[in-house]
């Protein structure tokens, strides 16, 4: 696979505070990633770094294998770092004409990418005329001009109300549906949920988890259940060695698995033992219940 | 090099405020032209400062170069919040994030700053020439073309001068700011003047450091011309005084200006690389 980005042992230090500290993870092509933290975890700081604007203190980052010194690489990149950072006496037209020409790209894309974010009609407009979810749509027309390998997106729904929060991923969507890898930085989980395929975690600019979304807990998912001989199941369930922890919450039993058994394996068990079922249903752990899980210690 | 060139230019013409002062900063080069209209014609006194021998050639290269290097605090206005208006917009961030390099972000402002000069020193040479054409006793080529040292000294001035409110710009990130302590910066070396003469030193060894620093070394490269001027030199003749003449461009004080153009830039590009942004 190739690799997009790799950061190895990266830290970074602002006088005694360690904002990253020995963080080392991969981005391969194609795939949607998300780093996720609570405030202050280092996010945006990592990404200042591998996006040559803040200093790293220790360690190393290569984008493209090494094959590009860090600023050409970057006009392969398509990123929105914080807030939208565009001339405000400038339109939006003569603001992408810049990046274009910064970036070294031909200028013939702007109309497509500002119709894409909805903002052709607009585009004579002065940037600071802008609303916050327009400005930040702009930012993400001119993150596409050069229809990068890569989309780096730091908080993109941060301060829009939820009509903007709507359009913003919805733009994410499609882009993400064209094939572009994308790395999204946030602390809205349900957000990463929706869109990633893959986690870093990060908390006090350590990185305690990377890997796949459905990877993230080595659980195996609970069952939810009910039965009129509640008792009965209870005591099956707790000497039956595929389950651990088990808990009852008005009248409803949470199971969790301790190995990997499907719902149709469980109501088959259950029928040879006479225990009838009135309510089965599976499910995993939502990315937040991991995540405050992996976070809490 | 066109591309930063072109960079820059959409950043400073899109700027109404940038776009006003250019084009003042240019009319009032013409202007200087304006001089030669003065003329007092009260009873028996007449003058007409044409006349005095100032559009003379050579002497008018001295003249206007030295006149017309006082226009350039426009231009210093529109370059240091060019530079601090990066910082304040943020938009530098973002520039680099877009794929400018840091050594192609200062790049970019040294070339506008180059431009500038080079566009300046083009417009003080046409000026003159007209300006001499018409008024100059002496048309003869050679005259014409000697002492043009100063049209190169005018244009060492104004780098200097503009990397100087770069650095500037950079330092402070805020145009009032830096503008401000450019002026705190020209009065720090007048202040020093005074003390290293009155505590130190006598008067040519006070020039002589004095003259290593930034501000005083540019304004030295031209000498002031007034003395140079026939109406002058016999008042001073009258009253018994000689005025000693040493008025060259000379060769160290180029030598110094450059360097501090040098420390500047490359100062600007140090803090640039050394900040997070």
């Amino acid at each position: 696979m190739e690799t997009i980005l790799s950061v190895n042992h990266l830290t970074k230090k602002f006088g005694y505070l360690t904002a990253v500290e020995d963080l080392s993870f991969e981005i391969n092509k194609g795939n949607v990633y998300g780093i996720l933290g609570p405030n202050g975890s280092g996010k945006s700081t990592t990404l200042g770094i591998v996006l040559n604007v803040v200093n790293k203190s220790q360690g190393s980052f290569s984008w493209f294998d090494g094959k590009l010194s860090t600023h050409e690489a970057l006009k392969k990149v398509g990123a929105i770092i914080e807030r939208p950072n565009f001339y405000p006496y400038m339109t939006a037209l003569q603001n992408l004409r810049l990046v274009c020409k910064i970036k070294e790209v031909p200028e013939d894309k702007i109309q497509e990418k500002l119709e894409l974010v909805g903002l052709w009609d607009r585009r004579n407009s002065t940037f600071k005329t802008y609303s916050l979810g327009m400005k930040q749509r702009l930012a993400i027309a001119s993150a596409l001009l050069n229809d990068p390998e890569i989309l780096i997106l730091d908080e993109p729904t941060n301060g829009l109300d939820p009509q903007g929060i709507h359009q913003i991923r919805e733009i994410i969507k499609k882009v993400a549906s064209m094939g572009t890898t994308i790395l999204l930085a946030s602390h809205l989980l349900d957000e990463v949920e929706k869109v990633c395929t893959h986690v870093v975690i990060l908390r006090k600019g350590k990185k305690i988890y990377s890997g796949e979304v459905d990877g993230m807990l080595t659980s195996f998912g609970y069952f939810e259940l009910k039965s009129n001989e509640q008792e009965k199941l209870f005591a099956f369930l707790e000497s039956h060695e595929s389950f651990g922890t088990i808990k009852e919450d008005r009248g409803l039993l949470t199971v969790y698995l301790e190995e990997e058994m499907d719902a149709a394996e469980l109501n088959t068990l259950l029928y040879k033992q006479g225990i009838v079922l009135s309510h089965l249903v599976k499910r995993k752990e939502s990315l937040e219940e991991q995540f405050l899980t992996i976070t809490k210690n | 090099m066109k591309r930063l060139l072109q960079i820059e230019f959409i950043k400073l013409w899109n700027s109404r405020s940038s776009r006003i002062l250019i084009l003042a900063y240019f009319i009032l080069l013409t202007s200087i032209a304006l001089v030669a209209a003065i003329k007092f014609d009260i009873g028996p006194i007449q003058f007409h400062l044409a006349e005095q021998g100032i559009f003379n050639f050579p002497y008018i290269w001295h003249f206007n170069s030295f006149i017309i290097a006082f226009f350039k605090l426009f231009l210093a206005i529109v370059i240091v919040s060019m530079m601090a208006n990066e910082y304040s917009n943020k938009t530098i961030k973002q520039n680099l994030i877009d794929g400018l390099s840091k050594k192609e972000f200062i790049l970019s402002k040294f070339l506008t700053v180059l431009t500038f000069a080079v566009v300046s020193t083009l417009f003080v040479f046409v000026v003159s020439l007209i300006l001499g054409l018409i008024y100059s006793d002496y048309n003869e080529l050679p005259i014409i073309l000697s002492d043009l040292e100063f049209l190169l000294a005018y244009f060492v001035k104004l780098v200097g001068f503009f990397s100087f409110c770069l650095f500037l710009g950079m330092l402070v990130k805020r145009s009032a700011f830096a503008l401000g302590f450019l002026i705190l910066w020209q009065v720090f070396e007048m202040i020093s003047w005074g003390f290293l003469r009155w505590k130190f030193f006598d008067e040519p060894t006070t020039e002589t450091i004095m003259g290593f620093f930034p501000l005083n070394a540019m304004f030295n490269l031209i000498e002031e011309p007034f003395s140079r001027l026939n109406a002058v030199q016999s008042v001073a003749k009258q009253v018994g005084e000689t005025l000693v003449l040493d008025y060259q461009v000379k060769g160290y004080e180029i030598l110094i200006v450059l360097a501090w153009t040098l420390i500047f830039i490359y100062g600007s590009y140090a803090l640039l690389k050394k900040r997070d942004l």
